[in-house]
């Protein structure tokens, strides 16, 4: 078992076996994090380049740290800056890092699919930093990480995601990965949100969030995707506040050791109230640390520092 | 001199004279001459082709092709194009007027068949644009391009968006006897999608077009053609609730027709995951669902879809070879169709010999009013002949299409075009061009 020079695209095709050999590794690569000169050589001489097409703070941050920790050398591609501006595809734009020696891309896109498209373009291995509406890998191993950090075991808890299930490729990916770990996962938001046939996921549906939380062990808050509404999926962010945002009153629902988490950036106010992403029962902050492990972890097997 | 083809042994399915036995075929001066159980070559005037083991048709007739000349020659053009019909099997084709500039005057239409003249190897049949620059506004000239020789009108790659505009159209045409071809779709409902709704883009998080885009157009059209009493052909229907609409008109006598992709019948929506969103599994309408094919299937035993037509959509490698988003809609479907058809529909009993020639050449040929679709002495000596055991793979490089974009690629299948011949002249036989 190896994941060796292999991509990382979706949790979808991940085995449990591989995702619990990311998550024990992250968990012995963390104690790095609290130490006093944190690095490690194990990935010394190796590149690893974030290719971002679509913002991102954590994400990028998190992989580029987790590269420095490993003492592997990170480079950055901006879209903004980039020859992207001048009309290169991203087939040429990716074979040219490639012919610079990178050994790794790891790709944040606004396309679903894209990494999937990478992978065949390129011969170094692909990590999915987020794609379009359809999967963030990395996202919910480090969520599943973070989860078993305050309940010691996934098997049987019961996770509720609300919010913007359609555009969330974080809810997806956490969707593939914890029902393969043994969760029983509801989802809710407006329907409008809510992506076609869900329910063939395994998961249970809902349209009011109190049916979802009711009982939960985990509430997983989703970020409102304000940039991909083009249509008329909600009257305002004030009644999606008032219907769907998580408040005091609808994490009552949900058992009184339930932890709130999001995948950040928030958007306080909307999809949850201040007093809530600032509460004890909040990890949001422990989900960003483990982020930097779960990474590290990635990096560490993918390269393939040591056998 | 006369000058005589003469096709022997041959197993003749004709389904304008529900022929189907072992017949030679003789045509003169490029038309169908004779058929009889033995018919003696004369020396040195004919050309004889054995067609022993073979099956002999009437040309078949691609009502809906792309050729994409003029304007995106990169993509195609009339030579190349009718080079794969060819090789497809097609002794003619109809083209779309989504050209550049649209096919929207007699003088667009006119230099169609100039160009088809100088390069083109089988029969086109120019298809005008409904409104002036296919915006959907105002009519365009459709009088002048009938006499100047487009066989049907469409907006096709895009439908006749506002109701009273296709009301109108359909009225105009009933003076010059030719049939509108609606490519139906409601670009509201369709909007941004890439792939079908449902689960497949549920997993893949690629948008959603529902089955009820294309569902609402056609329920539309169907009314606006009971209104007008026009004549109306719906391209590349692709749902089950599109084929009972159109089933339910039939039945109340609407005049309407209607044509499925090879593709459609053959692919689902799970093509798309499987191939790790393969963009040539791209197409509009949607690749569906294995209830919506079955569906499809049916209606094509039951005579409620009229034609098979490969909507044939060539595109540059570079216009695939980018995400799945910005990649262009279409497969270039030409010199797969045939074989698909016989592999996937003919040998597993779905339909027979008869209903392949009834579907693609006998009805294409009535939709349009073209010439052909029969063996009838008198007819066009336009023949397409088939190899029924022929087994080979689908190998996009060797197209005579300048579109490799398929998703048929590695496919192993049985059955394959043999020869394809046009006003008595061999184009196309034993796989192999003859011009």
């Amino acid at each position: 078992m190896s994941l060796r020079g292999k991509d990382l695209l979706s949790l979808r095709e991940m085995s449990q076996e591989d995702m619990e050999l990311v998550l024990s590794t992250a968990r012995s690569l963390k104690e790095i994090l609290s130490r006093p000169i944190k690095k490690v050589p194990t990935l010394r001489g190796k590149v690893v380049c974030n290719l971002f097409y679509e913002p991102s703070t954590r994400t990028k941050m998190s992989f580029e740290l987790a590269a420095r920790y490993m003492s592997a050398d990170p480079v950055s591609f901006a879209k903004e800056t980039s020859a992207m501006k001048k009309g290169e595809t991203l087939a040429d734009t990716a074979r040219n890092l490639e012919a610079m020696g990178v050994d790794l891309v790891v790709m944040r896109h606004n396309v679903s699919g894209s990494c999937h498209f990478l992978a065949k373009v390129l011969d170094i291995p692909v990590v999915n930093a987020g794609d379009g509406m359809n999967e963030h890998p990395t996202q919910a191993l480090l969520d599943i990480f973070t989860i078993l950090d305050y309940k010691s075991r996934i098997r049987g808890l019961k996770v509720a995601i609300i919010g913007d299930v359609l555009h969330s490729r974080v809810a997806r990916s956490n969707i593939f990965g914890l029902t393969k770990m043994g969760a029983e996962i509801s989802v809710a938001g407006p329907s409008t949100l809510l992506p076609p046939e869900i329910e063939k996921l395994g998961v249970k549906a809902y349209t009011r969030p109190e049916e979802a939380i009711e009982g939960a062990d985990v509430v997983y808050v989703l970020r409102l995707q304000l940039e991909r509404q083009s249509k008329s999926l909600f009257p305002s962010q004030r009644e999606y506040s008032n219907f769907f945002g998580i408040n005091r009153h609808k994490l009552s629902y949900a058992k009184e050791d339930a932890i709130v988490m999001h995948p950040g950036p928030m958007n306080r106010g909307v999809e949850i109230t201040t007093d809530i992403a600032d509460s004890p029962r909040s990890v949001i902050l422990d989900q960003v640390t483990s982020g930097v492990a779960v990474r590290m972890a990635i990096l560490y097997h993918i390269l393939g520092g040591r056998d | 001199m006369a000058d005589h083809l003469l096709i022997k042994g041959g197993r003749v399915v004709d389904p304008s004279s529900k022929t189907d036995q072992v017949l030679d075929v003789l045509i003169t001066n490029g038309k169908i001459a004779r058929l009889a159980q033995s018919i003696e070559a004369e020396n040195g005037t004919t050309e004889v082709l054995d067609a022993t083991g073979k099956i002999v048709m009437p040309g078949f007739i691609d009502m809906h092709v792309h050729l994409r000349e003029p304007g995106f020659e990169y993509k195609e053009d009339i030579g190349t194009g009718t080079r794969a019909a060819a090789m497809g099997g097609f002794t003619a084709v109809a083209c779309m007027p989504n050209t550049q500039p649209a096919c929207d005057t007699d003088t667009v239409v006119g230099r169609i068949l100039e160009r088809a003249k100088q390069t083109a190897c089988v029969r086109v049949y120019p298809i005008g644009a409904v409104t002036k620059g296919r915006a959907g506004k105002e009519l365009a000239e459709m009088g002048e391009m009938r006499a100047a020789g487009a066989v049907a009108f469409s907006d096709d790659g895009s439908p006749v968006t506002s109701a009273e505009v296709l009301r109108c159209a359909l009225e105009y045409l009933k003076s010059f006897d030719a049939v509108l071809i609606d490519h139906p779709e409601d670009l509201s409902l369709s909007a941004g999608g890439q792939i079908n709704y449902g689960l497949i883009s549920t997993v893949t998080g690629l948008r959603g077009i529902p089955n009820e885009s294309e569902e609402v157009a056609v329920a539309r059209d169907l009314l606006i053609a009971k209104l007008t009493g026009g004549r109306l052909h719906l391209a590349h229907v692709s749902t089950k609730g599109s084929v009972e609409l159109i089933r339910q008109a039939k039945a109340k006598g609407i005049r309407v027709t209607c044509e499925v992709t090879p593709h459609h019948l053959i692919l689902t929506d799970e093509t798309v995951l499987e191939s790790g969103y393969d963009t040539n599994t791209k197409v509009n309408p949607p690749l569906r669902t294995q209830e919506d094919v079955a569906a499809l299937k049916q209606a094509l035993a039951d005579g409620t879809i009229d034609a098979i037509a490969t909507d044939h959509a060539p595109h540059h490698f570079d216009e695939k070879w980018v995400e799945f988003d910005y990649a262009e809609f279409g497969i270039s479907g030409l010199e797969t169709a045939v074989s698909l058809i016989i592999d996937r529909l003919v040998l597993p009993g779905i339909i027979d010999w008869m209903k392949m020639a009834e579907l693609m050449s006998l009805n294409p040929a009535r939709i349009l009013g073209v010439p052909g679709g029969t063996l009838e002495v008198g007819a066009p000596g336009d023949i397409t002949i088939i190899d029924p055991e022929l087994e080979y793979s689908i190998l996009p490089h060797n197209f005579e299409s300048k579109g490799k974009n398929t998703p048929f690629v590695g496919w192993r299948v049985t059955g394959a075009p043999y020869g394809t011949i046009v006003g008595g002249k061999v184009v196309m036989y034993d796989r192999r061009l003859a011009v």
